[in-house]
């Protein structure tokens, strides 16, 4: 008897971690009844891994955090969208100017979050949304620059974001972006730190996959700026690699390093086709 | 006054008589407990919203007491139900006195 119950036992240990497989799910992602295209055949940055389908961070989660992003109003990150709309049309700087001076609306915007980061043809230089926002703000309005990852540049990043929600990531990988690309490329499968971990060996290899009590997702960043539950704020793409990095116990490039704004490329390259989810809620 | 405190209220803009509605409102404020210190060792003083309300045409229909351990921007979903068109108004109260007001109309 007291061996059936052992086996019993037994029985349910193993298939346990079954029913929690940390893979990703089917559900349908759309934010106010429009459908976002949250899985999609890999592009080529991706397909030359041989991974067929890239998969937004959002199946990776669980309902209840998945659930929030679903309807603008519980999707926290819309504070900081409205604290920033609000923002667009305050004057600031020395030539009197706001974003609304030159840009009208922020729908104006409508589509510029998936193309970036873009090759900058008059400054010569690969630039992230939070470069090309500092840009018209010393340049354009001859006010301060915001500093890359604080707060109110993430909210101005998440407010020019949502014009682009739905539409699908659209980075460019050749030209003079090519070399950035590469770069970045190094750097994903570089393995850095103590643990030796490189971009791949977890959102690579293993996604879907369990790292402690979490789930490993392809580590796209088609949802950035994301407003992490855990923060209870927004953050950047470039203070995710960060943390990534230094949860390895690395020395890590800092937000807006010519290292991540290469990687930011690359990462983004692997995502082509997804929709922008921006602002995206996650644990 | 907190800053940048704003009330933000969905409500369906028509329903059906008798219908039960989902009515979601959000807050923006700091919600300060009390019990936190700043990098001088001084407490930080106690700013919260400590009562929120909801009526419909002047009948209550929510009433809530609000304690120190709720989270930054308070955000409320409740259902009612709408027998008649008329105006829901929602009321939030501030520890230093402030009243937050905002209002919906919903036809039936």
């Amino acid at each position: 008897m007291k061996f059936t119950m052992t086996s019993a036992l037994a029985v349910l240990i193993v298939s346990a971690p079954m029913a929690f497989a940390g893979g990703a799910d089917d559900d349908v992602l759309s934010i106010d009844g429009v459908e976002m295209t949250s899985k999609v055949a890999a592009p080529p940055a991706l397909a030359e891994t041989g991974i067929d389908t890239a998969i937004s961070g959002w199946h990776f989660r669980e309902d209840d955090t998945q659930a929030m992003q679903t309807d603008s109003f519980d999707n926290p990150a819309m504070l900081a969208v409205e604290r920033a709309a609000d923002v667009w049309n305050t004057v600031e700087g020395t030539e009197g100017k706001s974003c609304a001076t030159c840009h009208e609306g922020p729908e104006s915007m409508q589509g510029v979050r998936a193309v970036y980061p873009k090759w900058n043809e008059t400054a010569g230089e690969m630039r992230t949304l939070a470069m090309q926002i500092n840009a018209c703000r010393t340049e354009n309005m001859g006010a301060e620059a915001y500093k890359y990852d604080g707060g109110d540049m993430t909210a101005m990043e998440a407010l020019i974001t949502v014009q682009s929600q739905g539409m699908p990531v659209n980075v460019a990988t050749d030209g003079p972006a090519a070399e950035y690309w590469e770069k970045g490329k190094e750097i994903y499968y570089t393995r850095y730190g103590q643990l030796e971990l490189s971009c791949a060996s977890c959102h690579e290899q293993n996604y879907g996959n369990y790292i402690r009590a979490d789930h490993l997702s392809q580590g796209q960043i088609n949802g950035f700026p994301t407003y992490r539950l855990k923060n209870a704020g927004l953050v950047q793409t470039h203070n995710r690699f960060r943390g990534c990095i230094r949860d390895t116990r690395a020395e890590t490039f800092s937000t807006g390093s010519p290292e991540f704004i290469a990687l930011e490329l690359y990462v983004a390259s692997r995502g082509n086709g997804l929709s922008v989810e921006g602002p995206s809620v996650r644990q | 006054m907190a800053d940048n405190v704003k009330p933000r209220v969905k409500v369906p803009s028509s329903a059906s008589a008798g219908e039960e509605i989902v009515i979601k409102t959000l807050i923006s404020h700091p919600m300060e407990s009390g019990q936190r210190k700043d990098s001088d060792g001084n407490v930080i003083p106690r700013s919260i919203i400590n009562r929120f309300t909801c009526d419909f045409n002047g009948e209550n229909v929510i009433d809530v007491t609000m304690e120190p351990a709720i989270s930054t921007n308070p955000y409320f979903e409740f259902t009612a139900k709408v027998p008649e068109t008329g105006e829901f108004k929602f009321t939030w109260y501030d520890d230093d006195g402030s009243v937050y007001e905002d209002s919906k109309t919903i036809t039936v």
